[in-house]
C-alpha cells in the first residue's frame, strides 16, 4: 500500500497515470451529466410546493456539494504537503483552488436564481449563503496569495496554512441550517436513512452529483499535470517527455 | 414541447441555472486543457532555448 502510494507520489508516474485516467473520467462524466439532466428536467415529477422551479436543485446541489468537497481536498492536500513536504500534494492543492472557486460561484449563482422565485430575493445575509460566500472568498484568497508570492516554497506554505485554517468554515456551512434560523431549507439527502425527497426526484440528483464528482477529478488531473510540468521543468523526465515524447518513470 | 420549455412560468430561472452551469463547466474543461497545452509549449520552448545555448 505504502509502496503504491510512494510510487503514485512520483511526479513522472503521476503524470503518466493522470494522462491515462483523464478521458476515463471525462467522458463518463459527460454521459452522466446528460442522463442526470434528462432525469431532472424531464422524468422527475414537479414538486408539490415549488412546482417546476425545484428542478434548479439538479445543478445547485451538486455544485454546492462539490464546492465543500473541493475545499476539504485542498486543505487535506495542503496538510500533506506541509507535513510530508510532498510536492505533488501542493500541486493538487493549487490545481483544486480554481476549480473549487468555479463550482462555489455556480452554487451561489444557481442558489440566487432559485432564491428569487422561491424566497422573493436574489440574496439574503442568511448563515448558509454567507458561509458559502466566505468559502468563495477563501478560494480566491488562496489563488491570489499564491500569485502574490514569487518564492514557490513560501507560496506553498503560506497558501497551505490559509487552506487549513479556512477548513473550519466547512462544518459551519453544513450545519448552519441547524445551528441558526435560516431561510435555506434543511438537508434533504444527507439523512440517507429517511431522505425527505421522493425516489423519482432523488436518482437524477445522485446521478448529477456523481457526474460533477467525475468531472471535477477529470479537470483536476489536467490541472495537476500542468502544475507538475511547471514545477519539474528542469527534470530529465520532462525533457524526455516533451522533446522525445517518452514518458519516463525515473525522476531526472 | 412549448409547455416543457415554459416550465410552468419558471423557464427563465430553470434554463438560466442550467445554462450558466453548462457554460461554466464547458469553459472550465476547455480552459484547463488550454492551460496544460500552454504549459507544455512554454516548458518545451524553455528546454529548446537551454539546448540552443549549450
Amino acid at each position: 500500500m505504502w509502496n503504491w502510494f510512494h510510487k503514485l507520489a512520483s511526479p513522472p508516474h503521476f503524470y503518466r497515470i493522470a494522462a491515462l485516467l483523464e478521458p476515463w473520467l471525462l467522458w463518463p462524466a459527460l454521459g452522466l451529466l446528460l442522463l442526470g439532466a434528462y432525469g431532472g428536467l424531464v422524468l422527475a415529477p414537479p414538486d408539490y410546493l415549488q412546482g417546476e422551479g425545484f428542478r434548479i436543485i439538479y445543478v445547485h446541489v451538486p455544485s454546492a456539494f462539490l464546492s465543500m468537497f473541493a475545499y476539504v481536498l485542498m486543505a487535506a492536500a495542503s496538510a500533506i504537503g506541509l507535513i510530508w513536504r510532498m510536492k505533488l500534494a501542493y500541486c493538487v492543492a493549487a490545481a483544486t483552488a480554481p476549480i473549487g472557486a468555479v463550482f462555489t460561484f455556480l452554487a451561489l449563482a444557481t442558489g440566487a436564481i432559485w432564491g428569487q422565485p422561491m424566497w422573493g430575493t436574489w440574496w439574503a445575509w442568511d448563515p448558509r449563503l454567507t458561509s458559502e460566500l466566505i468559502l468563495f472568498f477563501l478560494f480566491l484568497g488562496y489563488i491570489f496569495l499564491r500569485e502574490a508570492l514569487r518564492d514557490r516554497s513560501q507560496a506553498d506554505r503560506a497558501s497551505a496554512i490559509l487552506a487549513i485554517v479556512g477548513v473550519v468554515n466547512i462544518p459551519i456551512i453544513h450545519y448552519s441550517v441547524e445551528w441558526w434560523t435560516s431561510i435555506h431549507q434543511g438537508p434533504s439527502i444527507a439523512k440517507m436513512d429517511t431522505p425527505s425527497i421522493a425516489g423519482d426526484m432523488l436518482w437524477p440528483l445522485l446521478v448529477m452529483i456523481g457526474a460533477y464528482q467525475l468531472l471535477f477529478f477529470a479537470i483536476l488531473l489536467t490541472g495537476v499535470r500542468a502544475q507538475v510540468l511547471e514545477r519539474e521543468k528542469n527534470a530529465r523526465w520532462v525533457n524526455d517527455l516533451l522533446v522525445k515524447g517518452v514518458t519516463g518513470e525515473s525522476v531526472g | 414541447m412549448m409547455e416543457f420549455l415554459a416550465m410552468d412560468g419558471y423557464a427563465k430561472y430553470v434554463w438560466g441555472a442550467f445554462g450558466i452551469s453548462a457554460i461554466l463547466i464547458v469553459a472550465t474543461v476547455w480552459l484547463s486543457k488550454r492551460n496544460l497545452a500552454a504549459t507544455r509549449q512554454r516548458v518545451l520552448r524553455r528546454i529548446q532555448a537551454m539546448e540552443g545555448k549549450q
